[in-house]
């Protein structure tokens, strides 16, 4: 069936037939993509609730094993997330403006920073590797130090439900870091291609939200996860 | 007589392109919608069959027919089928995906490849969930509760739990879809108290749809690691706590029910006006009911644990707000009831499952006040009363609005009348079959008979034959629709565009609709349920 | 859109901004506020996260009212979760 004849006007391939202009295609991906990070943050929200409740029930064994964290990769690696979140940024605007050439190196500049993420949690989870500290039948966390003021011994096994939770947690944002690297690989070659323009630069800013998401995320478990008791030992 | 040549005159959904690929990589709306039809037909047959044979286990108080692991097993794999490959999607997948674009006058959903994906995923999902069946299937009940899940069963629990995952992304896909389609998608005029009641109600279904499923998504994944790794989250012996799952499982799966519930009661809405020719009491109030058990299923979820350990405390919150919640479907049974008040009924098929769903999913509602209530619940949890109260929920509301539906709106679909004789006889036995088999339930638990127990004493073997009989009526009238909607494609009177004299924007193109539903772009300028400017069919055009 | 472009340098200021809250939160949890190190270090992660939403991702300056409603409304629900379930476990060992 075809389009009434209004609809066939200047517009280029990128207008989906179902939509009738490009306006409501662009407002219609961006609810979407408003409403699938909502259910984002349910999907990561459960796990919060999960750290809510041992946290508060093994608050010496949480601080014990978040003092266990490296600190300084963590900070730095929360840096580097922050600067991937400027290039996407600025790549947004820069497509805005139709500026391919530089679209492109901020998106590479992006997957670089996300790339350079992985590896330094890489480097994290294998330090906790060599220390024993992966939940599993090798776990074992009696070398952590424990928090000043805490009383009582720290107990393995609720010790090991904080490293679960650490890895399922950091973990999860992994994977939709990995993820995210993926999308940004696509949009860079899309946008070498010169896919996108000032009319028509949607995917890049879907993606960009998607990202931004992402880093929000660690923005909170930096804290949760690395900061729960850092006061000097007495 | 019909014949197919008349079909062959005029370009349609179904005419406009022939073979398998055009179907599998349909982004049609209305193909993916019959695509999800024949996929939770499938669904809803295994379940059926597990469920037979549950009944056929219960006729006799000895456990004789399958050792009591397979009834385990059974049980377990009966709700999970039902519920995640049946009801979930059911009506919003099939009924939604078809009607929601035509109801507001758009070319299709917003995402019509995300619609595609949506289906793929559940199909994926379908194909694990049937491999997890014949491997061994599982035993841990359909709630999956720790540390049995995680820690000693021996069944395929991580195979069902990432079947169910998957199918759970589908679902927030198709939720997606809506609220978009409704926000972004609505043609000129189409205001939002314009908008049919079924739009309403989907929306607030995809509204739960997107808030909940996400955390089912991360608790059963939890379970998996946990089981997988050997972690200790949910093992109370190394610290963990059973409860955090139970809440986590249940702030999924008590909105669930509404997602179940809030399409069949859209679908009533829709048949309600039709066949009393009036437009529903109290519009405003229907469509912010709709809302509010959305917003209110979210807040009672742990209604389900009063005996589990819970805080005293919390159990009375709890039980408070899901005194609540019961306001806003009353709300909508008093409307539909008014709206039947001083009108002209006509006891067609539709308006048969519509009548079935008052009163049964009233009875259902009412009992669910008598769980809510700390003293009661203490006393008939995991009974048969409970399995009674949400059957008749689950089944004589959920599912009749679902058949109900299919009628109503099968001339737009298919372009064939069903044969209303076998139509209304099919809703007879179904609601006679209905009653018999859950009714006696309700005694039962009342009296003290465990749920997912493979032997009882011997004082309630009359009750339970009586289910069992009933539960064989039951399937009678649901074979029957298969049968003959499968007849009617062929043989079936050909469907004008509006056999119903329905108000309705789907019923203002031809059946079954062109591919890109209307020929013309429609303009509204009329409120809903029009039917003072709508002339009755002279006699209801069914097919005899 | 129709917002205007805003300039690199607005961007490169909230980029500055979050690496110093970023700095300020890992110090600040060497320091003994008692049970106020975690409200802090959540303050300013929430403060960090505002001006990703509000800035990067151009919230503040969206015309669509409905953005701003699904962000609420996601926290909400998320907080429901949270507030609901911790009812439970701090009554606990009340009853």
């Amino acid at each position: 069936m075809s389009d009434s004849p209004i609809a066939v006007e200047q517009h280029g391939p990128e207008l989906l037939h179902h939509f009738v202009d490009t306006e409501q295609q662009r407002d219609a991906a961006s609810l979407g993509m408003w409403l699938f990070l909502a259910t984002e943050i349910m999907f990561f929200g459960g796990m919060f609730c999960a750290y809510l409740i041992y946290r508060y029930w093994y608050y010496n064994e949480f601080a014990a094993g978040s003092r266990s964290l490296d600190i300084w990769l963590g900070t730095v690696n929360t840096a580097v997330l922050i600067c991937s979140s400027l290039t996407v940024a600025l790549g947004v605007r820069a497509a805005r403006m139709g500026k391919r050439k530089l679209l492109v190196i901020l998106l590479l500049l992006t997957i670089v920073f996300g790339l350079a993420f992985l590896g330094i949690k890489g480097v994290e989870w294998y330090n906790k590797y060599t220390e024993h500290h992966i939940p599993g039948h090798s776990f074992n966390a009696s070398d952590l130090e424990k928090p000043p003021y805490s009383r009582g011994g720290i107990d393995q096994q609720h010790e090991q439900i904080y490293f679960s939770l650490y890895f399922a947690m950091t973990g999860l944002h992994a994977l939709h870091m990995i993820i995210g690297v993926g999308i940004f690989v696509f949009l860079t070659y899309c946008a070498w291609k010169g896919r996108y323009t000032p009319k028509y630069y949607t995917p890049i800013e879907m993606g960009g939200l998607y990202w931004h998401f992402v880093d929000i995320v660690w923005i909170y478990l930096f804290p949760l996860l690395y900061l729960i008791d850092r006061k000097p030992l007495r | 007589m019909a014949t197919l040549a008349i079909t062959a005159e005029r370009e349609h959904y179904l005419n406009k392109e022939y073979g398998i690929r055009s179907w599998l990589l349909t982004t049609d709306h209305k193909r993916i919608a019959l695509l999800y039809l024949i996929s939770i037909t499938f669904f809803f047959f295994v379940g059926g069959f597990f469920a037979l044979l549950i009944r056929l286990e219960l006729l006799t108080p000895a456990g004789d027919l399958v050792q009591a692991d397979t009834y385990n097993k059974l049980f377990s794999m009966h709700g999970q089928v039902m519920i995640f490959f049946f009801l979930i999607p059911s009506i919003p997948a099939v009924l939604g995906n078809f009607l929601v674009p035509l109801m507001i006058g758009a070319k299709d959903l917003a995402f019509p490849r995300i619609n595609l994906l949506s289906w793929y995923l559940y199909m994926i999902a379908g194909v694990i969930y049937v491999h997890c069946i014949v491997t061994g299937g599982v035993d841990t009940g359909w709630t999956f509760y720790t540390p049995f899940s995680t820690a000693f069963s021996n069944t395929r629990v991580i195979e069902a739990g990432i079947a169910i995952f998957i199918a759970g992304f589908s679902s927030i896909l198709t939720g997606l879809n809506f609220v978009v389609t409704i926000h972004r998608m609505r043609a000129p005029g189409m205001t939002w108290s314009r908008l049919p009641l079924f739009i309403w109600a989907h929306y607030a279904t995809s509204i739960i749809q997107l808030l909940g499923t996400p955390v089912l998504a991360i608790t059963l994944l939890l379970v998996v690691f946990e089981r997988a790794f050997n972690l200790g989250i949910f093992d109370p012996t190394r610290g963990g706590d059973p409860l955090l799952f139970q809440h986590l499982f249940w702030f999924y799966s008590h909105p669930a029910v509404y997602i179940m519930i809030l399409p069949a009661m859209a679908v009533e809405s829709e048949v309600v006006a039709c066949f009393a020719r009036k437009r529903i009491f109290g519009y405003n109030f229907v469509a912010m009911s709709s809302i509010a058990i959305a917003v209110f299923g979210f807040l009672v979820w742990a209604h389900h644990m009063f005996v589990a350990g819970i805080s005293l405390y919390a159990a009375l919150i709890f039980s408070i707000l899901s005194y609540l919640v019961a306001v806003p479907s009353a709300i909508k049974v008093f409307n539909w009831t008014a709206t039947m008040y001083k009108s002209s009924i006509s006891f067609t098929t539709p308006m048969l499952y519509a009548f079935g769903f008052i009163g049964l999913f009233t009875m259902g509602g009412l009992t669910g006040l008598f769980l809510a209530a700390l003293g009661i619940d203490v006393h008939v949890h995991d009974t048969y009363f409970i399995i009674a109260h949400f059957h008749y929920i689950m089944v004589g509301g959920a599912v009749m609005g679902y058949l109900g539906g299919l009628h109503f709106w099968w001339p737009k679909i298919s372009g064939r009348m069903y044969p209303e004789g076998w139509g209304r006889l099919a809703a007879l036995l179904v609601f006679v079959g209905f009653n018999l088999t859950f009714f006696p339930q309700f005694i039962l638990g009342y009296m003290g008979m465990p749920r997912r127990y493979w032997q009882y004493p011997p004082e309630f073997q009359v009750l339970n034959v009586l289910s069992t009989a009933g539960s064989t009526i039951l399937a009678v009238g649901y074979v029957l629709p298969m049968v003959y909607f499968l007849w009617s494609m062929r043989y079936g009177k050909i469907a004008e565009d509006n056999p119903w004299g329905a108000a309705g924007l789907e019923w203002k193109t031809s059946s079954p609709p062109p591919t890109f539903n209307f020929d013309e772009a429609p303009e509204v300028t009329w409120e809903a349920y029009n039917y003072e400017e709508i002339a009755a069919p002279a006699e209801v055009q069914v097919e005899r | 859109m129709s917002e205007h472009i805003m300039s690199s340098k607005f961007y490169y200021t909230i980029w500055i901004a979050l690496l110093c809250l970023t700095v300020i939160t890992a110090a600040v949890s060497f320091v003994d506020l008692g049970p106020f190190n975690t409200v802090v270090a959540l303050v300013i992660a929430t403060f960090k996260a505002l001006l990703v939403v509000l800035f990067f991702m151009h919230v503040k300056y969206t015309s669509e009212k409905l953005t701003k409603m699904v962000i609420v409304a996601a926290i909400f629900w998320l907080f429901l979760l949270l507030a609901l379930s911790m009812a439970d476990y701090t009554t606990r060992l009340l009853s």
